[in-house]
């Protein structure tokens, strides 16, 4: 098994212009820019550890260098991401190494992971797929009612941040309905239940990759995670569709109208 | 599509957010030269990759065209933009003279939730120690 060291000066000598994966900072982990093959900067590229958005910077990265190629270390989470941004035309893969690494047990039973491994694995092992549904379970183990009840007690606790929308790699949208006063009203906290965060469930319906950073970043530790995967599972029985797998079939809820299809379904209300 | 010829240049620069006293751990994007976003940093041991709107929008002031960069005195009712060895030796010559005229207790000072704990220590320091007053408050109880 080669190390990430070696992936990542193998990529750049192949003619990539940049490898964009994880550098120990004095103690700290964070995404680092790899740029030259010969960087001493080569010795502190780590795999494992902290987790972030790739997709989210990668978006960036190629809007920011065009006719630049890029190599990402990729998580499962993080290929789908790419692969789902890439549909909906917000990254273009031909510009895009994907370097695979496979998460360990541990990752994927912290995160209750579907799927932790990318398609192609350069770095780690396969581990089973650790899918947790606890908290999925215990809340259709309650009435409709209940139901109600108990996601209202938690999202009582938001104190919208928009973390999870400003960490989710899914979340690319210009004019965000979450800003938008006549559905959001500003200044108001909690934001009304259960408007806000319904608006971003259904956003995130055929979207959303499940990698979780939604929940890891939210100060009120509501299960944001369970909610959107919920979705997605409806999402798959009833219309058969995952985010982030087969890149040629696109998600059935995207449509890309041109203003002048807008304009006519407008006139036609 | 074109290349642009623009020199690859992206890297995170951990920081500590400003905005308040609970001091969260950032990473700002710093893209070509220009700081352009804001993670949360994930090790962080205060804030653990969490943040409030505040702290995802720190990076929001830096480019800010209504930012100061230079400080300003007041001379005859205007702002005039200064240089710092000019500007401090104001402040240490108005406040002086307030002291020396009204004694020390005519002085008060106003730490920020935008300063770090030290310089808020140092603040409090040159209160007490030597203009010589406890006059000391605090923006958050404006
Ligand atoms: S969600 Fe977690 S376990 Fe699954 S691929 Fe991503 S990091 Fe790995
Ligand atoms: S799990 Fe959260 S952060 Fe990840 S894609 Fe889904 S909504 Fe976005
Ligand atoms: S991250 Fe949590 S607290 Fe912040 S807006 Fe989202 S749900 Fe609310
Ligand atoms: S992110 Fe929010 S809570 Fe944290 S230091 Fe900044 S203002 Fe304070």
């Amino acid at each position: 098994m080669s190390d990430l060291k070696d992936l990542v000066r193998e990529k750049l000598k192949d003619g990539v212009d940049a490898f964009l994966c994880l550098k120990d900072e004095e103690g700290t982990l964070l995404p680092a820019l790899i740029t030259d093959a010969d960087s001493p900067e080569l010795e502190l590229v780590e795999a494992g550890g902290a987790r972030y958005p790739m997709g989210k910077i990668l978006i960036d990265l190629l809007r920011e260098y065009p006719g630049k190629r890029f190599a990402v270390l990729v998580r499962g989470c993080d290929e789908r991401a790419l692969v789902e941004l890439s549909k909906l035309e917000q990254v273009d893969l031909d510009r895009l190494v994907m370097v695979g690494l496979a998460c360990t047990a541990e990752e994927a039973r912290a995160c209750g992971c579907t799927r932790p491994y990318p398609s192609e694995i350069a770095l780690g092992e396969k581990a089973e797929a650790a899918p947790g549904r606890e908290t999925i379970e215990e809340v259709e183990a309650l009435s409709e009612a209940e139901r109600l009840r108990w996601w209202k007690e938690q999202f009582s606790r938001c104190i919208k941040c928009y973390g999870c929308r400003n960490v989710c790699p899914m979340c690319f949208c210009k004019d965000c309905a979450l800003e938008n006063p006549h559905l959001v009203e500003p200044g108001v906290i909690p934001p009304e239940f259960p408007s806000f965060h319904v608006i971003r469930a259904l956003d995130m319906t055929g979207r959303c990759v499940d990698c979780g950073l939604c929940e890891e970043a939210c100060p009120a530790d509501i299960p944001l995670r369970s909610l959107y995967r919920k979705m997605q599972e409806i999402m798959e029985e009833k219309l058969g569709y995952r985010a982030g797998e087969s890149p040629d079939e696109k998600s059935p809820l995207s449509f890309l109208g041109s203003e002048q299809d807008i304009e006519k379904l407008e006139r036609e209300q | 599509m074109v290349d642009n010829g623009k020199e690859l240049s992206y890297r995170l620069v951990p920081s500590t957010c400003v905005y308040c006293g609970t001091g969260c751990g950032v990473l700002l994007e710093v893209m070509d030269g220009r700081v352009t976003g804001t993670l949360p940093q994930k090790d962080h041991p205060v804030s653990w990759g969490a943040l409030c709107v505040k702290g995802w929008a720190v990076h929001e002031f830096v480019h800010s065209e209504r930012r100061l960069t230079a400080p300003l005195v007041r001379s005859g009712g205007e702002l005039k933009e200064t240089d710092w060895d000019t500007a401090l030796a104001a402040v240490a010559e108005g406040l002086s003279r307030v002291a020396k005229e009204h004694g020390p207790d005519a002085v008060g000072f106003f730490a920020s939730a935008r300063c770090t704990n030290e310089e808020n220590y140092l603040l409090q320091k040159l209160a007490r120690a030597v203009v010589g007053t406890n006059n000391v408050d605090h923006c958050a109880r404006l």
